[in-house]
């Protein structure tokens, strides 16, 4: 077990994550729908009155991007653990801790980089000023990651329960609330034209915290899992 | 030499003791056969031996030293087969098989081809294993085998659905790995066709 082996097990597993949900992406789309779905949906629902959408535009985008996030977690350790892969993770000659976080970022990148990709299209249905359409794809940026850092949590330890649907968003959802509050409140905030140090601080906090303790939290889980 | 050592293992599932005080010592070019019926805790026994779950009693060390204290130390030994095959459908043989290889202890002297070659699916590399057949399926995750420098081969059930000449390829991979100086921890319904003298069999059904 050396670097170089460890740095090409962490590359080749990230590799192989993009490449299925290329062979599968039109499963990988649901998310990213779901996500501009529920956002185009609301100025139909409330009527088109720009100062109201104004106002509420930061807590709808979030709150949609949190819940697309929810509705994308199973899918990370879902099909590995029912192909018996997640048997040769626990096995690997690496650490399983690096594996995950090779796995969760590959995720990321599948599901969370597309919400940030087409944010500004709707900030701009919404009616978001400029800079506020920045700071939102600030947060995202910082945020989304942390949601799948700590979704994979909750994944990992009910992958091997029937439905574990339910379980998993009543574990989730209270850890997911740092993040919804303090970024929508840095969207609104840089709207009134206030600084936004303090909010991005505390994501950047946030994130790091999370890349840096969650793959061990969520290598022990899987162990319980299968164990 | 390596060996992997079982002192008094014992196994608890749902409040029901599937087995107690097991002991064993495999060593170079040893057999270990699991016997015993349906229910009777071989999967579980070759979990345990594979390190993903804890035993309920016991100890078991590698070369003197608790496997689950090695951890991926002791899993760069080892390479398993259980009854879900790890292929992933939506890749090629040749990306399952370079992924296995990545995160196992890389084989150098075995490349890819050869290992398909060895398991009888030279022209496959490029074909998705979802378009394999059952039984092809099988050997590909035994070619799995092959790719990495495991000294210990942990196989769960691994004829499962290969017909006769399937059986005689991998069977032959057996011998070769027995021979070598390997070591194999199997469950099955088949007689496996090895000298009697190397082979440690344990039955587990009382």
């Amino acid at each position: 077990m050396n670097t170089p082996s460890l740095y090409r097990a962490f590359s080749l597993l990230l590799w192989r994550d993009l490449l299925l949900a290329y062979r599968r992406r039109t499963e990988m789309i649901n998310p990213l729908l779901f996500f501009v779905l529920v956002t185009a949906l609301f100025p139909l629902g409330i009527g088109a009155n720009p100062e109201l959408l104004r106002t509420i535009a930061p807590g709808i985008i979030w709150v949609a991007a949190l819940l697309a996030a929810i509705l994308s977690l199973d899918s990370v350790f879902r099909s590995d653990f029912d192909d018996g892969s997640l048997e040769q993770f626990l096995i690997s000659a690496q650490p399983l801790s690096v594996l995950v976080l090779a796995k969760v970022i590959a995720h990321w990148l599948i599901t969370g980089l597309p919400l940030l990709i087409v944010a500004p299209l709707l900030g701009l249905l919404l009616d978001l000023p400029g800079p506020s359409i920045v700071t939102l794809m600030l947060t995202l940026l910082l945020g989304t990651p942390v949601l799948s850092m700590i979704g994979a949590i909750g994944v990992a330890l009910t992958v091997g329960l029937r439905r574990g649907g339910v379980i998993l968003s009543l574990l989730v959802l209270p850890l997911y609330i740092p993040v919804l509050i303090f970024a929508a409140n840095a969207v609104e905030t840089s709207g009134a034209g206030l600084p936004i140090t303090a909010h991005l601080s505390l994501l950047s906090a946030l994130l790091v915290l999370s890349v840096s303790l969650t793959p061990l939290a969520t290598a022990a889980a899987l162990k319980i899992s299968l164990g | 030499m390596s060996c992997l050592e079982a002192r008094d293992l014992g196994c608890i599932r749902d409040d029901r003791s599937l087995f107690e005080g097991l002991s064993f010592r495999l060593g170079p070019g040893q057999v270990l056969l699991l016997e015993g019926r349906n229910g009777s805790g071989k999967t579980s026994l070759l979990r345990i031996l594979c390190g993903m779950r804890q035993p309920d009693g016991g100890a078991l060390e590698w070369n003197g030293e608790d496997i689950f204290d090695l951890g991926p130390d002791y899993h760069a030994h080892i390479a398993y087969v259980g009854h879900r095959d790890g292929v992933k459908h939506d890749l090629t043989a040749r990306e399952n098989l370079t992924v296995a290889r990545g995160l196992g202890a890389p084989n150098t002297a075995v490349d890819i081809e050869d290992a398909l070659d060895q398991v009888e699916l030279w022209g496959f590399d490029d074909v998705p294993a979802r378009n394999l057949s059952a039984g092809q399926q099988r050997r590909l995750a035994l070619a799995r085998l092959l790719v990495t420098r495991a000294d210990l081969w942990i196989l769960d059930e691994p004829f499962t659905s290969l017909d006769s000449h399937g059986i005689g390829i991998v069977e032959s991979l057996f011998a070769n790995h027995v021979a070598a100086g390997g070591m194999l921890a199997v469950t099955s319904h088949h007689c496996v066709s090895l000298n009697d003298n190397d082979i440690i069999r344990i039955n587990l059904s009382p």
